[in-house]
């Protein structure tokens, strides 16, 4: 009797739900993986992984997008782990955090539409460095714009978890160095940094694959200087119709993000077990 | 150490002032008389009467709310289905399995999302418009909901349940009667969750939006793509009001409930979309 209810109750809540994870979650996927494997008329080929392995523009692109991805993270984590640290130590934490936490509620295409005010050739920006004399530069439409509106974005999604992990620490642990004679500086390298790391992994892993995929600050900020892997795969898509290929690199995307969360999982798991 | 401290403050002042200086860079020069964001020439207020005039915004608008409403509602209950069925499976396995297959659409790059997505629309024949940008928003939204309601009945009492049926009640009665009060506060932070996504989208819309349809986010990216205009830092204010709104709401109905219950469903941040 009371496992037949059980079934029928099951039975109710998988059908929407196992709709939404068979046509949405499974069906995309293995779409996206088929359509690499495709030639357009819907034969077999590896052709597309051999143009995307063989051709040196694609290569160069993916490493490129690595690396101002890998730019971006360690931007943010330089200015965020202090950031996180010192508003540990705020009597309100909680207040500023929320104070963090809600310019990442407002659109992010606003805030980037913002940056082309800032930073356009007759823009505020310009304005005040010409206060000191300095000729108006190009500052849209460069690399280091890129990085800063980029970083500028990610920014709350990395002091939120290294927030979180230092405040789970033990103020004890802090106090017990402290008595055994080490110095604020050995406190904090040799105690307050290790135990952190999984709030700095869960960040980097909440800055990296995002940056790995922008597309649409490349295009408003960047100018098209940088092209990531995003970038390239919006440019397959919607402009040059090669579906093909775009899913090759859509597959390439996957491939780098499932490596960077083993990557920062692994070690993750380790320290917070320690950490309990 | 009080000089360290004194740095420290200046440090997180200044960062604080870096993070909102865009923002009310942008609201300020909507009250600009001017025609750009540079060179300030009085207050005005004729951005927002060109806003109010302009009835491709305000039906955008509308749009971008009608998504972001049924999306959100939709993905709640189906979310909140989604919740009740892991809750349900007792083999730890199986288990694991669906938690993983639920988050792979939270972790996924939007790019990957959208062109996914875009390919199923088409592979199905589907055209591109109101039906496959809200279908997507949906989608995208429900493993939210899950994650939101799950901890909820984890927390719920299981001699409520065990109670509930002893005295009689069928599956139905157990579920509107005492299933969903319970986990209503984890429901409510699902669908505002999905609400604020689906507001805040913009890669995945971009790509199953097609030619006819527009939410706010696309429409901001093709004017941005043509240059300033201050209309936008009109509705730029606009939004971040509604932001703000949103925020407030949902932070009172929160802590409101971590008063009562002890413990509050935490503010979470919207994953970085639409980048």
């Amino acid at each position: 009797m009371m496992p037949k209810s059980k079934r029928q109750r099951q039975f109710f809540y998988i059908i929407p739900y196992g709709i939404w994870l068979v046509l949405f979650v499974i069906a995309p996927l293995v779409l996206l993986v088929f359509q690499s494997l495709t030639t357009p008329t819907g034969h077999f080929t590896l052709h597309n992984y051999a143009i995307y392995f063989a051709s040196g523009t694609y290569l160069r692109m993916t490493f490129n997008s690595v690396w101002y991805a890998f730019l971006i993270t360690v931007v943010t984590l330089i200015v965020s782990y202090p950031m996180a640290y010192l508003l540990n130590q705020l009597k309100q934490k909680q207040f500023w955090l929320l104070l963090i936490i809600l310019p990442t509620w407002i659109n992010l295409l606003l805030k980037t539409y913002a940056f082309i005010g800032l930073l356009s050739k007759s823009g505020t920006v310009n304005n005040f460095i010409g206060l000191w004399g300095v000729v108006p530069q190009q500052l849209l439409f460069s690399d280091w714009s890129f990085l800063l509106v980029a970083a500028y974005i990610e920014i709350p999604f990395m002091i939120l978890p290294i927030f979180n992990s230092l405040a789970e620490i033990n103020p004890r642990l802090e106090q017990a160095s402290r008595d055994l004679g080490a110095n604020r500086w050995q406190t904090l390298r040799r105690v307050i940094v290790p135990l952190s790391m999984p709030g700095v992994k869960a960040g980097i892993q909440a800055v990296f694959i995002p940056s790995l995929s922008l597309f649409m600050i490349t295009r408003l900020i960047g100018g098209n200087r940088v092209i990531t892997l995003g970038t390239a795969i919006e440019e397959h898509f919607l402009v040059t119709q090669n579906w093909q290929l775009g899913s090759t690199i859509g597959v390439v995307l996957i491939v780098a993000m499932v490596i960077t969360m083993i990557l920062t999982r692994d070690r993750a798991r380790r320290s917070a077990r320690k950490g309990r | 150490m009080m000089k360290k401290i004194k740095w420290g403050n200046l440090y997180l002042w200044l960062m604080f002032v870096v993070l909102y200086l865009p923002i009310i860079f942008l609201i300020t020069y909507s009250f600009n008389a001017g025609k750009v964001m540079q060179g300030w020439s009085g207050f005005s207020l004729k951005h927002y009467g060109e806003l109010f005039a302009d009835t491709r915004i305000l039906e955008i608008v509308v749009n971008t709310f009608l998504v972001a409403l049924l999306s959100s509602l939709l993905s709640s209950v189906i979310g909140t289905a989604g919740a009740l069925y892991i809750y349900n499976i007792k083999h730890a396995l199986t288990k694991n399995v669906f938690l993983s297959l639920n988050n792979i659409l939270l972790v996924s790059p939007d790019v990957i999302i959208g062109a996914a997505f875009l390919i199923l629309f088409t592979v199905m024949g589907f055209s591109l418009g109101f039906t496959s940008v809200l279908l997507s928003h949906i989608a995208f939204s429900i493993p939210i909901v899950v994650l939101m309601v799950l901890p909820r009945l984890q927390e719920m009492n299981r001699s409520l349940v065990a109670s509930a049926k002893d005295l009689g009640a069928n599956n139905w009665q157990m579920l509107t009667r005492v299933i969903l009060p319970v986990i209503s506060p984890g429901i409510f932070a699902g669908f505002f969750m999905a609400f604020t996504y689906s507001l805040d989208d913009f890669a995945v819309t971009f790509f199953v939006t097609g030619n006819g349809f527009s939410t706010l986010s696309v429409e901001i990216y093709s004017r941005a793509r043509q240059g300033v205009s201050l209309e936008i830092n009109a509705l730029s204010a606009m939004m971040f009001m509604v932001s703000l709104a949103l925020v407030l709401i949902y932070y009172v109905i929160s802590t409101r409930a971590a008063k009562s219950k002890k413990q509050g469903t935490r503010l979470v941040l919207p994953a970085s979309e639409g980048l």
